[in-house]
């Protein structure tokens, strides 16, 4: 197999064209996404290739686009939606939860709804309230829809086509903070299952969980523990959250003992709950201390980079909520971010 | 529950004009509309009492009827949720080159919502084969639809997405099929979308159980007195089809809804085995 390394958006470009070349129902949709090529580069090109009608550039109507897509992929298309920002996601709720997610069940399987919608997310820095979130659970507490959130370049382009050829409807929510970042893909077509997550780093005393951006934490977190600590750190990235690969996390946290679960989204409500409550449910006679989550705050995202900062999770709360699960006295975390709750 | 009783020529016309190729997506007051496109009385009822053999298997219930093989969308519950999928469906029609024309039909309710707005605008920027078919029946849900129209007219929100628009007895099955195929026959063209409004009216209320405080049985009765079987009948008889055959035409419709209405009941419900299918593919095995 041939690598090259590439940039994350330089990968999901690989995914859709590749995915495009070979079945000629697949066409992309969204704001921007024609001749300007997506405001993070990702569909640059597609539209010389392909053409207006492949790569169809929309109105700034979120719900109106993505209720045309659902109706394109129930009607024989595979429909790749863009989604700007993952906040106008909620714009087109009602499309996406109410009408494509429950379509197929509703029939009765008389339709089918291969519809894939990317979007991103995240903090990359003064992004304000409205354009640094992570919604990822808000859609994850809606059954009908799979959701995958690739961290390395690699697994965003196996996951989007995986995305495209899947017959429900999809989301890949990418990291608008990982577009530019490199990583090792293999050229030509390549497809990342959902559901099966990846051991980045193998350890033995924690399990550190992360999925998109967190997953970096989780790894700076492990080489500072490995390093500074004597703490030996296992790395899972999850890939998808819907579904969850629970073997892996079982078999993981079953060997260490000890779970750290980290992601940037605020804790209430939360993936990360979700998976401690999983971990704890079938790991109980393995555990050795609390499952731990570290998470953004309960609160929206500030502007001001002092208080963002602060908002967002780090490698260094990763670092002390793992030493507090094996023992050792806290290193200088900033705050306590594995009892958030709202009365805290 | 919500009952069609009333808007039938609405259903019975449109349905008349189209082909069996063609798409329809409705709202969740499409018992009507599913029985005008052939969807048999039995898989209707059957759906409503929640039985396997239902047209949704009976997973669906009175709000979501669909039987694809005729074309009939999953209805929607969501007011004005299935314009803007009716221009997919219509889009991908175009793109495989597939003869479809699409209705969608909604309540003067939904003008309303923003999605219809941006469905209107669509159809229109892409030119799609669909056809609007606003169903006025002067009230959204419990409320007179007037005291929310900012125009004159229904078809006025047409104007903004630059829409032909057509204005016909929703009550005249008669007038209703020549009003739509004059839209459909646009769409099959690729002349693009019409909006039609068809003014009628709901005998029912909106909902089981709905107490209608907001109209007279007065108003009512004058309703009924246009009621659109009635209409269709005095035509025929003035057409010189007897009282006889009309009496027979009434019996044989009677006792189709009676019989199926005993088949129904007749049907199981799903086994609670099958409660995992058409479920996400993934729960069979993360159960």
């Amino acid at each position: 197999m041939t690598v090259k390394r590439i940039t994350y958006a330089a990968a999901i470009n690989d995914a859709l064209r590749i995915e495009m070349e070979r079945d000629p129902t697949v066409f992309l949709l969204g704001e921007d996404i024609g001749k300007p090529g997506g405001i993070y580069t990702v569909t640059r090109g597609l539209y010389d290739q392909f053409g207006a009608e492949r790569v169809m550039d929309t109105p700034i109507a979120e719900a109106g686009f993505v209720g045309l897509a659902t109706g394109a992929a129930a009607a024989g298309l595979r429909p790749v939606v863009e989604i700007m920002f993952v906040e106008f996601m909620l714009v087109a709720a009602d499309q996406i939860m109410n009408q494509a997610a429950k379509l197929h069940f509703l029939s009765g399987g008389q339709i089918t709804v291969p519809l894939t919608i990317r979007t991103q997310q995240g903090i990359v820095g003064g992004g304000g309230a409205q354009h640094s979130q992570s919604l990822e659970s808000v859609f994850a507490s809606v059954p009908g829809l799979s959701i995958a959130l690739p961290y390395t370049p690699a697994d965003a382009k196996g996951l989007i086509a995986t995305a495209i050829r899947s017959d429900e409807p999809t989301l890949v929510i990418e990291h608008k903070g990982l577009y530019f970042t490199k990583g090792d893909v293999p050229e030509g077509e390549h497809l990342v299952p959902f559901g099966k997550a990846a051991v980045r780093r193998a350890g033995d005393d924690v399990t550190l969980v992360g999925f998109s951006r967190s997953v970096e934490w989780c790894l700076q977190a492990a080489e500072q523990l490995a390093d500074k600590h004597g703490v030996s750190a296992e790395v899972v990235d999850l890939r998808s959250i819907v579904p969850l690969d629970v073997p892996t996390l079982v078999e993981s946290v079953g060997k260490t003992g000890r779970c750290v679960v980290v992601q940037e989204a605020p804790g209430s409500a939360s993936t990360a709950g979700q998976v401690a409550s999983i971990v704890t449910e079938q790991c109980w006679s393995e555990l050795r201390a609390p499952v731990a989550r570290v998470t953004g705050l309960d609160m929206p995202v500030p502007y001001a980079k002092t208080l963002e900062d602060v908002w967002r999770p780090s490698s260094d709360d990763v670092i002390a909520a793992a030493l507090h699960a094996v023992g050792e006295p806290a290193a200088s975390s900033r705050r306590d971010r594995t009892t958030a709750s709202p009365g805290r | 529950m919500h009952l069609y009783s009333g808007q039938e020529a609405v259903a019975v016309g449109t349905c008349n004009a189209l082909s069996g190729q063609d798409r329809l997506l409705f709202t969740y007051r499409s018992h009507g509309w599913a029985l005008a496109r052939g969807m048999r009385v039995e898989a209707l009822l059957g759906e409503l009492l929640g039985r396997e053999e239902g047209c949704c298997k009976g997973r669906a219930g009175s709000k979501n009827l669909c039987d694809w093989s005729m074309g009939i969308f999953p209805s929607s519950a969501i007011v004005g949720a299935n314009l803007p999928i009716a221009n997919g469906v219509a889009l991908a029609a175009r793109r495989l080159d597939e003869d479809r024309v699409v209705v969608t039909a909604f309540g003067e309710g939904a003008t309303n919502q923003g999605v219809v707005h941006e469905a209107l605008a669509q159809a229109t920027i892409w030119n799609l084969p669909v056809v609007f078919v606003c169903e006025n029946n002067l009230y959204a849900e419990l409320t007179p639809a007037s005291e929310f129209r900012p125009t004159a007219e229904v078809v006025d929100i047409a104007a903004a997405a630059a829409m032909p628009t057509l204005v016909a007895d929703g009550m005249d099955v008669e007038a209703v099929e020549e009003t739509a195929k004059v839209a459909v026959d646009r769409a099959r063209s690729g002349g693009g979308p019409t909006f039609i409004e068809y003014k009628t009216y709901r005998f029912c209320g909106h909902m089981t159980g709905d107490p209608q405080s907001y109209r007279t049985a007065d108003e009512v009765d004058q309703w009924r007195q246009r009621d659109p079987l009635e209409i269709l009948a005095a035509r025929l008889t003035d057409d010189g089809v007897g009282a006889d055959e009309l009496d027979e035409i009434r019996a044989r419709a009677h006792e189709a809804v009676r019989s199926a209405e005993a088949a129904a009941l007749e049907m199981s419900p799903p086994s609670v085995d099958d409660i995992l299918a058409y479920a996400p593919s993934w729960m069979e095995r993360t159960r």
